[in-house]
């Protein structure tokens, strides 16, 4: 079995995108991302699109035809389908554009993941991002993402003794490092007081505990081995890709602060790449929500079941032994679901080959990406380099 | 008429909801600039019950009906019919009997309507119930009035229209009352109505009262124990249609009851108007202490109009029943929430969103 | 555009709490499933209906100041998970109290309320929410 590279990445800016629709943000991070590979249009053997709710949003299906149409490649007969599933719909594509490779069927392989959040208004977005839920049993009822996180973060505070300043300091590093991110939704640094006593909502979640409604695309040019060295690419290996999942709503769990679809996902990628957790130099984490930033790094196994407070409250900075979401995290970075998997990727891509800039973490040769889908149902997790 | 004892059918069982929330009438005189006095003294009202925005009448239904199986463990499999009276059902087309059939987990083969009368309707339900158990078409039947009234802001009826609900479980096995004697009068009297398409209702001012409630609430009452051969003084408990504290006060007098006989069935100086839920209501507040041999005179009183009355005499059963098994009207008397006016008109909806909001 | 038969079918569960049980194992499914997630296949034709108690406890809850539209009426409103007496958890509203009063472990019952509707000429959607005992 061939490995897999990642040869070329690109993406927008993540925010509010007013000018900017649907597929203008994704033809943007496909072209930026083939233009990194230096590879033509004519090299991809097949397109993976990713979109958790376009088809809501956006009142869009067929999400791979239109990435396909609309980046030019439709009249070559390039294959294109989208993968969703939910928020972790971007890794969920990588991995399928990974496994695409390493099967031998494809050399070449793009994914493209976007999410257009800001085109209707008013708060029928939670509607929307509710359906990403358990619709009939959670949403139905009156449940909203966050609402569900935080009956997770208050059980979680409650059983480990558990203040709010852990979730906060989550939101605090996001933003210390989207500020040195130009892609990042939000640029500003905030300081734990100000996290501490924002908005609420959903108690004990406030708005800086909460990722926003962001639009973005991210885009990805994935190789065979063979493909990488002919084109004299090295890239960025994917060394390790793995998936699980767990029941689509929260109350169907033994424990509604344990991501078992995390844990598994995780234990599988560290095992097939035969790392260790001594051997990651940045995390990426699916921190939609503070609370999830917390419970990630203990079912991760970073620390132990509980812990996770007294590993933020040290160090999780750029310069630490373990730096969290160096890119800014869905919470700073932005949160457009469909794009915010493979923006991962593209930290990962740059951190590892030195080229993060102002946010580079020092020596990255192997990093962890962590992509959820809702509360936990499903959970993606690759690791990258390890060289 | 008068029937052998154990062939008599009666009430099996009964159950009541009143929405926790209150409202008081210095609230609402507050908002129109009058004078609270006049209400608390005028027409004795102290506070009203008001619906949390997810209360309608079919969840008030549901809740009494709900609390009429538990009190004596019915079988909803054995209730064969289900009427429910008002005039505030949630769908002007679509009945609210099959929203409560449903909610009860009653039987597919099963008589059903809702009933409209004003505030009678839930009484013309009983009286149709009991027939059908009369006449061997079913085993028990349930009858429910219930409301969650409407008065246009700035309108006196604003002050009493509230909400709640009871049902009555009728049957003949082991009735806990015995419904002796009901009957009916009638006349085409335009006292109050409300139009097809209007939110709130329209009423005649005075007119309401002496050509329609007295005339038609007293002249029931007297029909009945002419009919019945009684003296109010046979009665422990007398039971009016309540649209106020000031009219069934005033009725009981003068037709003889004293006050010990008719305040434990007189609920609205405290819940308001609860429409078709009114009388209702009040019996099951007095079913709620009444003693085996206890005789009770209900009268309900409709608009437009009419008056249902009902001659009851509680049996030995009730000794068997454990009353507290559903929540007594007391208890739901105790546990209330005061809002005011702004939080009031929120719930009513009287505050009125955008189109793609509720 | 409306719901209408998803509505229609879920009402003996969001009316009356008719859960599943697995007539293998016995565990008890609500929200109701068609296959136990122990038995696997030993479960296929034994999953049972069966009416709960709607007697619980309060599990964890979040008090939602951010509210979908058909809950802006009732903001801020409880929203809990709930362990039902026969064991199954269920997400819902807890009503008729203030936030403050409601904590982890406190014991509710369920009522039948108004859920959504579907605009002002759509069909009303009822189902479970719960109080306080």
């Amino acid at each position: 079995m061939t490995e897999v590279h990642i040869i070329g990445s690109g993406e927008t800016k993540f925010g509010e995108m007013w000018d900017r629709s649907l597929r203008e943000l994704a033809v943007e991070a496909g072209l930026k991302a083939v233009e990194d590979a230096g590879i033509y249009s004519r090299d991809i053997g097949i397109l993976y699109g990713s979109s958790s709710l376009a088809g809501t949003l956006n009142l869009q299906n067929d999400i791979g035809s239109l990435l396909a149409d609309f980046s030019g490649i439709a009249s070559n007969g390039i294959p294109a389908v989208r993968i969703e599933s939910s928020s972790s719909s971007g890794a969920a594509a990588v991995r399928e554009a990974y496994l695409a490779i390493r099967s031998g069927e494809y050399d070449v392989a793009m994914v493209g993941g976007v999410e257009k959040m800001t085109d209707i208004y008013g708060s029928e977005i939670l509607d929307i991002v509710g359906t990403t839920l358990d619709r009939e049993w959670e949403t139905f009822f009156g449940g909203t993402p966050a609402a569900m996180a935080a009956i997770s973060a208050r059980k979680y505070m409650h059983d480990f003794k558990v203040g709010k300043e852990a979730m906060s300091m989550i939101s605090v590093n996001d933003h210390a490092n989207a500020s040195k991110n130009p892609n990042a939704h939000y640029r500003n640094k905030i300081t734990l007081e100000a996290a501490m006593k924002s908005t609420p909502v959903a108690d004990p979640l406030n708005l800086m505990d909460c990722s926003p409604i962001s639009d973005g695309a991210a885009a990805l040019i994935l190789a065979s081995e063979k493909f990488a060295r002919s084109v004299g690419k090295d890239g960025v290996r994917i060394k390790s890709s793995a998936i699980a999942q767990d029941y689509l709503a929260l109350h169907s769990r033994d424990s509604i602060y344990t991501l078992n679809s995390t844990i598994l996902a995780g234990k599988t990628a560290f095992e097939k790449a035969g790392l260790k957790h001594s051997d990651v130099s940045f995390v990426e984490l699916h921190d939609s929500y503070s609370i999830y930033g917390l419970m990630e790094l203990e079912d991760l196994g970073f620390c132990k079941k509980g812990k996770a407070s007294e590993l933020v409250m040290d160090d999780i900075g750029l310069t630490s032994s373990l730096p969290v979401n160096p890119s800014g995290g869905l919470k700073a970075k932005g949160n457009p679901m469909g794009a915010t998997g493979v923006g991962q990727f593209v930290e990962g891509y740059l951190q590892i080959r030195g080229k993060a800039g102002e946010r580079q973490v020092k020596n990255a040769s192997t990093g962890l990406l962590h992509s959820m889908s809702g509360t936990g149902s499903t959970s993606v997790v690759h690791i990258l380099g390890g060289a | 008429m008068l029937k052998d004892g154990t062939d008599m059918s009666g009430i099996i069982s009964y159950g009541s909801y009143i929405p926790k929330y209150r409202i008081k009438p210095d609230e609402i005189a507050r908002v129109w600039g009058e004078d609270p006095e006049n209400i608390r003294n005028g027409i004795y009202i102290l506070s009203k019950s008001v619906p949390s925005p997810d209360e309608d009448v079919a969840t008030i239904s549901v809740e009494a009906a709900r609390n009429a199986i538990k009190r004596r463990k019915v079988n909803p499999a054995d209730i064969g019919a289900i009427y429910v009276g008002s005039e505030s059902h949630p769908y002007a087309v679509k009945p609210t009997a099959t929203i409560v059939a449903s909610a009860i987990g009653a039987d597919f083969r099963l008589f059903s309507a809702d009933y409209e009368f004003a505030c009678k309707a839930g009484t013309a339900g009983m009286q149709n119930v009991k027939a059908m158990v009369d006449s061997g078409m079913i085993k028990y039947g349930m009858a429910i009035g219930s409301d969650t009234s409407q008065g246009a802001p700035g309108d006196a009826l604003e002050y009493s229209a509230s909400a709640g609900g009871t049902a009555f479980i009728i049957g003949k096995e082991d009735p806990i009352a015995e419904i002796n004697d009901t009957l009916s009068v009638t006349s085409d009297t335009p006292d109050f109505w409300r139009r097809e398409g209007q939110p709130y209702p329209t009423h005649g001012e005075r007119f309401t009262g002496e050509p329609a409630y007295f005339k038609h609430t007293i002249g029931a009452a007297k029909m009945i124990m002419e009919r019945m051969k009684t003296k109010p003084e046979d009665y422990n408990y007398a039971v009016f249609h309540q649209p106020n504290g000031k009219f069934p006060t005033r009725a009981a007098k003068s037709l003889g009851f004293t006050e010990e006989q008719f305040s434990d069935g007189l609920l609205t100086p405290v819940i308001g108007n609860t429409y078709s839920g009114s009388m209702m209501t009040g019996l099951s507040a007095i079913l709620d202490k009444a003693s085996p041999g206890d005789r009770i005179l209900a009268v309900s009183f409709g608009s437009g109009a009419g008056s249902d009355a009902f001659d009851l005499t509680v049996t030995d059963k009730m000794d068997e029943v454990d009353r507290n098994s559903a929540p007594t009207i007391k208890e739901m008397l105790s546990k209330v929430k005061w809002i005011d006016y702004a939080i009031y008109a929120k719930f009513k909806k009287k505050i009125v969103f955008g189109e793609s909001v509720d | 555009m409306g719901e209408l038969s998803s509505v229609w079918r879920e009402s003996s569960h969001r009316y009356r709490l008719v859960a599943h049980g697995c007539g293998n194992c016995k565990a008890v499914y609500f929200p109701p499933r068609d296959i136990c997630p122990k038995c696997h296949r030993d479960s296929i034709g034994k999953m049972k209906e069966m009416e709960l108690s709607g007697r619980g406890k309060i599990e964890s809850f979040t008090v939602v100041h951010d509210v979908p539209p058909a809950f802006i009426r009732q903001r801020p409103y409880v929203l809990a998970l709930i362990r039902l007496d026969e064991g199954p958890t269920l997400t819902a509203q807890v009503v008729d109290c203030d936030p403050s009063e409601v904590a982890l472990g406190k014991r509710v019952r369920s009522v039948f309320r108004r859920v959504r509707e579907d605009g002002k000429s759509g069909i009303i959607q009822y189902g479970y929410k719960f109080v306080l005992e």
